[in-house]
């Protein structure tokens, strides 16, 4: 019997997921980063980018961008600004954030113009990924 | 005295506002199921981002780092106020609850010297508050092609205000709205959102590790916290909305009722009069012969 924690997904409109997860693959701002039971309590910012979490039957997988992960010793919540099933993540959902991280990096004051270009970046890698 | 014929149209007409009336409650319970689920549903990502970020602003707070946000701007000069109300109205006193506590608070901040700004999001509350106050309204939100709310419509709004913000063009920003109570009871509520503040104290939390950093993460959210008070004031003012409205509408359906009943009293007596009278006339006329 693996170890396993809770794990909730939330967006400010829904509830996403809900259940025992072994592991949860988080796309953290600083990198990507696993979350099992038992890990040191951490909250870390996000990236868009896909989020995986393993339960009693199989994984399962989230777009996700925007928001924050909070992760206890025995849970990890994910507050993501927008999450979709992967099975629901077309292009044109993966287009329109691509479209808005676009418009933001056009818009970005020069300091905050690397970051942006990140985001873009991401999303394109993301829309590689996914592949649509 | 009206005639018999007024009296029956009178009773038509009346018939025909219950019949309305009634339908609009019913349509209004409907759309409130709706709301209170959407209200619901949003409940525990606002739950736990204020407790996440309640306790970043407990050990970032005090230091002079902080952001403007949470920390504001250090002046109490110029307050914005964000009245948000329905785009429709026959929700009995729904807006006008909103407007009085708004009002009140503009009142109290003018004679204290305050400069006073205010943002409406809703028709409604824009038509009552133009008179007194159209000198200070420095924008308008029009939720009317909006027909079920999301989130974006509340990062719109935040947006819109953070913009602001960032431009200094106000110190503190309150959000007026109906917190949903009951179906017969909302509770007009004003909600300081800029600079943040959390109810209660913060507890002593686990100690986090913060990625990328504890300012760095307060940064990327106080913008999204205030996004998502909006967007819990949105929902819940939906939800206080129909419901005040179902209220309304099942006063105005009981009291088309009771004005049917005494209407129709009043036909049927004047009517048996008009009998009572032809007779009258009948026997008198055969008597006379």
């Amino acid at each position: 019997m693996a170890n396993t924690m809770q794990f909730d997904l939330v967006t400010p409109e829904r509830k996403l997921a809900s259940f025992p997860a072994t592991e949860v693959q988080i796309p953290g701002a600083d990198g990507d980063l696993t979350a099992m039971q038992g890990h040191a309590p951490l909250i870390t910012s996000l990236r868009p980018g896909v989020l995986r979490a393993t339960g009693a039957d199989g994984y399962k997988s989230f777009v996700v961008s925007g928001g924050f992960a909070e992760v206890t010793g025995d849970g990890v919540a994910v507050l993501a600004e927008r999450a979709v099933p992967i099975e629901e993540a077309t292009g044109t959902i993966i287009d329109s954030m691509l479209d808005e991280a676009r418009s933001l990096a056009a818009a970005a004051l020069p300091e905050d113009k690397d970051a942006a270009m990140k985001l873009v970046h991401d999303i394109e890698t993301l829309r590689g990924t996914v592949a649509i | 005295m009206p005639s018999l014929k007024d009296l029956k149209n009178r009773i038509g007409s009346v018939k025909s506002t219950r019949k309305i009336t009634k339908a609009m409650q019913m349509v209004a319970a409907a759309k409130l199921r709706r709301a209170q689920d959407a209200a619901e549903a949003a409940r525990p990502y606002a739950e736990r981002m204020t407790a996440v970020m309640a306790g970043l602003a407990a050990s970032v707070g005090s230091s002079s780092s902080a952001p403007r946000l949470l920390a504001g701007t250090g002046a109490d000069k110029v307050h914005l106020l964000v009245v948000m109300t329905s785009e429709r109205g026959l929700c009995g006193g729904f807006n006008s609850t909103i407007v009085r506590l708004a009002r009140a608070q503009a009142t109290s901040l003018l004679s204290r010297g305050k400069t006073v700004k205010i943002l409406t999001v809703g028709k409604k509350g824009r038509e009552q508050l133009r008179r007194d106050f159209g000198q200070y309204m420095i924008g308008h939100v029009d939720m009317a092609e909006v027909k079920r709310v999301g989130y974006v419509n509340a990062q719109g709004i935040a947006k819109d205000i953070l913009s602001r913000f960032d431009a200094g063009e106000f110190d503190v920003a309150t959000i007026f709205f109906n917190r949903f109570q009951s179906v017969i009871s909302q509770i007009p509520t004003a909600q300081q959102i800029i600079p943040a503040v959390f109810e209660g104290e913060a507890k002593a939390s686990t100690l986090y590790d913060y990625e990328p950093s504890e300012e760095g993460i307060l940064a990327d959210l106080l913008p999204r916290g205030v996004a998502t008070q909006i967007f819990t004031a949105l929902l819940e003012n939906g939800a206080s909305e129909q419901g005040a409205r179902m209220s309304a509408m099942d006063n105005a359906t009981r009291n088309a009722g009771d004005m049917i009943d005494r209407l129709t009293i009043v036909y049927n007596r004047s009517r048996q009069a008009a009998i009572t009278k032809e007779l009258i006339e009948i026997i008198s006329g055969a008597e006379a012969l």
